[in-house]
């Protein structure tokens, strides 16, 4: 029974993000005369990508089961300001640490995963156990991240100001290539690879979906919803942590503003991607062309002069047609 | 059967879906003052026929004449224009609302102040009050919060709010699904006020001592197209059992060939940690038994069995399987202790609906045995994952198109055989099955009956809550009779009588 346009139809709604991305792609090609197709300006892209992917996955954790986490963009910013601080050279002049010899470069990047893997586990915990809404207790841990984060940065004889004097062999992290390939962008793919493994070959991945799906069907198939809920806000903060450091590193610096409405840029690169904002369905792929388009969209209209204002009504627009759409996608006949 | 004039007409509707076609040139005529049941196998068209009607789908063929004028009928608001209402199976009314306020929502009467529209409670009050008069629903206030009303009384009401809107012809889509038979016989005199008044009744169910009761002609549809429409009074159960399945059912029981053995599964001095909910319950299952519970709504047989599967808290008593004490705090302890639990409702706490049948059947499983779908080096092995799959698929036959077809996309009946998959998975001693064949068609009955049939007869215990008294005594070596949170009986399966039943369901109160 079926027809020709219901073809086309149904290819338009599960495609959607590869038709936008070309068409956006093609349209700004056009427009710069082919130089947006440079390998410098694809790198360009991916590299700004790298960090903004480590956002997306976890919080594509926290929207596969069916909850949402607007914590992350804070998250990164007291990442980033922690491990500065204890990334810093010992000659720095106003070392935030001064006491702290220097220290190896996985210390600061651990602290900060850790650091995100407790405030996940503060999340969950608010949202599985005190029954919180997620939205609304995300956003007060958001609220306390930031305060928490302000207060810090503000320790004599720092007081406020950017960090600086960060150790060249952590700045590597950020800026340092093999072969031409970022590092950053290395770890990127690498996460998404091992998040994909986890999410469709992990028994525990599978468990994700079915919360999200329907957490009181999990619960009576003898799914611990509570312990799915806490492992994946924590998997979501491991990576916010993440994030953050290699923000650090990348920039050589950091303030208590960093990563401000990252999480809003992940929650829609995720619903971009093809996750269900009600939960229990998406994945890795859509998720890592979902922030690439979105960066696409950031360095492309600036990249043609356009004002990076307009990167905003862009944006805007993509996210409503994608809800639009996945509203259309799950509506079923009884 | 009267001969008066014909209120609504459908000719020739035809519906495609992606993949299915729904209707074929199927046609119904509904006369007015008359009962019309429309029956068939779950997936027969039934619902789509009548959402056609209520403006829920647009044919894609086929006209549709009310009163004799042809219509094309846009939404429900439409359709309840020209005077089609239909009370779904599953209810929705606004919890947070009173009754009068759910009545009423969208024409709140009012009084006029210039611009401003006061919303007018004492008529609101009054006419609510005069409605439900008119309908002999007496116990139910109209400024009750429909948040505690039981599902019984939601139905009257939303019978209440069809005949408020002057409602011609009034679709009923299994309306005594999740009611008790007092309740059913209140709606019954309900209908027949209504059909009395001229209003035509378009009914849909699968009990057929319902439909011969009740209804003054019967329209067949199998597969999507019409079998035929009958008289009722030319109709006996056979005959529409034959007609809705295509073939000769000669019992609606498999065979009992059951060896009963010892006892298995001991529940002593049960009571809830809810005040509200049951008290000292004790009973037991013997291995190869089907132990029947019967009740009323609100006889907390579904509570009772939750607790048995860990899912609500427990005040006090014990649980032994197989003479040992167990302990049982959470839906996980109870799939590990071999105890499997199929839930009332199926959307709710059943299906994944938009995951694929294989996640839904190794749910389960997965959860009690992670390391059963591992290959060596721990990751997920799909293969077997999916041949388990289908083996249940095959040996269920459940009709899907593939594995990967979300669950919300198959017919009830087929969404059950699944899950019923996802636990036989689990390979448990114990099954609770909680009104496994409610919404369920005759043919998909009988398969789970005779599945059932057979995990008893693999020496299982099976513990069935039905509402449906044949099932209850065509299928149970014993049934246990529980009444506002008591167990008031258990009657032998052989000799009880549905007047027993009756009676102990209702004793607490006498």
């Amino acid at each position: 029974m079926k027809s020709k346009t219901f073809d086309t139809k149904k290819f338009l709604m599960n495609n959607v993000l590869y038709v936008i991305m070309i068409v956006i792609i093609i349209t700004i090609a056009f427009i710069s005369k082919g130089r947006f197709l440079s390998m410098r300006v694809m790198r360009d892209i991916l590299n700004q990508s790298s960090v903004r992917v480590l956002v997306a996955l976890g919080c594509m954790f926290v929207i596969l089961s069916g909850q949402a986490d607007l914590s992350g963009g804070r998250m990164v910013g007291l990442a980033a300001v922690v491990s500065g601080t204890l990334a810093q050279q010992q000659t720095y002049a106003i070392k935030f640490w001064p006491g702290l010899p220097e220290l190896p470069v996985i210390v600061p990047v651990l602290v900060s995963i850790l650091l995100g893997v407790a405030v996940g586990l503060c999340n969950g915990w608010i949202v599985a156990k005190l029954r919180v809404p997620a939205f609304l207790a995300t956003l007060g841990v958001q609220m306390i991240l930031f305060g928490a984060n302000s207060l810090y940065i503000n320790k004599a004889p720092n007081n406020s100001q950017p960090l600086g004097g960060i150790l060249q062999s952590f700045k590597n992290l950020g800026s340092g290539n093999v072969a031409g390939i970022n590092y950053i962008i290395i770890i990127a793919v690498v996460s998404a690879v091992l998040v994909h493994i986890l999410l469709t070959k992990i028994t525990m991945g599978k468990q994700i979906y079915a919360v999200g799906g329907n957490p009181e069907a999990a619960k009576v198939s003898g799914i611990n919803v509570f312990k799915i809920t806490l492992i994946t806000y924590a998997i979501a903060g491991a990576f916010y942590g993440l994030a953050g450091c290699l923000e650090c590193a990348r920039t050589g610096s950091a303030t208590s503003n960093y990563g401000l409405s990252y999480e809003l840029d992940a929650i829609a690169s995720c619903i971009v991607g093809g996750c269900s904002a009600g939960g229990g369905v998406g994945g890795v792929p859509g998720v890592f062309l979902g922030v690439v388009i979105f960066n696409v969209i950031n360095y492309g209209l600036t990249f043609i002069g356009l004002s990076s204002y307009w990167q905003y009504v862009v944006k805007g627009l993509i996210i409503i047609a994608a809800i639009a759409i996945d509203v259309r996608k799950y509506d079923r006949k009884s | 059967m009267t001969n008066s004039g014909v209120l609504l007409q459908m000719t020739d509707i035809s519906k495609s879906f992606p993949g299915v076609k729904a209707l074929d040139k199927v046609s119904i005529t509904v006369r007015s003052g008359t009962v019309h049941a429309l029956m068939g196998e779950n997936g027969a068209g039934k619902s789509t026929l009548m959402k056609c009607a209520f403006g829920l789908y647009h044919p894609d063929e086929g006209e549709i004449k009310i009163d004799g004028k042809s219509v094309t009928l846009e939404n429900p608001r439409k359709a309840m224009d020209c005077g089609i209402s239909m009370i779904h199976q599953e209810l929705q009314p606004i919890r947070t609302q009173n009754v009068m306020e759910n009545i009423w929502v969208g024409r709140y009467p009012y009084k006029k102040t210039g611009p401003i529209h006061w919303v007018d409670e004492k008529k609101m009050y009054d006419d609510t009050k005069a409605l439900l008069d008119e309908l002999h629903i007496h116990d139910i206030d109209p400024y009750t919060s429909m948040g505690e009303l039981s599902v019984s009384h939601c139905q009257l009401l939303e019978i209440a709010r069809s005949v408020s809107y002057g409602a011609k012809v009034i679709i009923m889509d299994e309306p005594t699904s999740s009611l008790t038979d007092a309740e059913s016989e209140l709606l019954f005199a309900i209908i027949s006020k209504l059909t009395a008044a001229g209003t035509a009744i378009i009914y849909i169910s699968h009990r057929i001592e319902e439909i011969l009761r009740l209804a003054d002609e019967v329209t067949i549809l199998r597969d999507g197209e019409l079998v035929g429409c009958w008289p009722a009074s030319e109709l006996d159960g056979n005959l529409i059992v034959n007609r809705m399945v295509g073939r000769e059912m000669t019992t609606r029981f498999p065979p009992k060939n059951r060896k009963i053995g010892e006892e298995y599964l001991q529940i002593e001095n049960f009571t809830s940690a809810d005040p509200s909910s049951f008290k000292d319950v004790n009973f037991h299952v013997r291995r190869g038994e089907v132990l029947g519970v019967g009740g009323l709504v609100g006889a907390q047989r579904t509570e009772l069995m939750e607790t048995v599967f860990g899912l609500r808290p427990l005040a006090s008593g014990t649980i032994k399987i197989g003479g040992k004490q167990v302990e049982i705090k959470n839906a996980y302890d109870a799939i590990t202790n071999g105890i499997a639990l199929l839930t009332e409702e199926r959307r709710a706490t059943g299906i994944f609906p938009l995951l694929d049948i294989t996640e839904n059947t190794v749910v389960a499983k997965e959860a009690k045995e992670p390391e059963y779908f591992h290959m060596k080096n721990g990751l997920l092995d799909s293969k077997k994952r999916n041949n388990e799959t289908q083996d249940y698929v095959e040996k269920l036959s459940v009709k899907t198109p593939t594995l990967k077809t979300p669950i919300i996309n198959l017919s009830g009946g087929n969404q059950q055989k699944v899950l019923l998959a996802r636990w036989m998975l689990t390979s448990p001693d114990i099954l609770i099955l909680d009104e496994p064949t409610r919404g369920i068609d005759v043919g998909a009955k009988f398969e789970i009956y005779t599945l059932i049939e057979q995990l008893v007869e693999q020496g299982k215990c099976v513990i069935m809550i039905s509402s449906e008294m044949p099932e209850l005594l065509g299928m149970c070596d014993r049934i246990m009779v529980m009444c506002e949170g008591k167990l008031t009986g258990i009657l032998d399966g052989e000799t009880a009588t549905e007047e027993q039943i009756m009676l102990l369901a209702s004793s607490y109160n006498k």
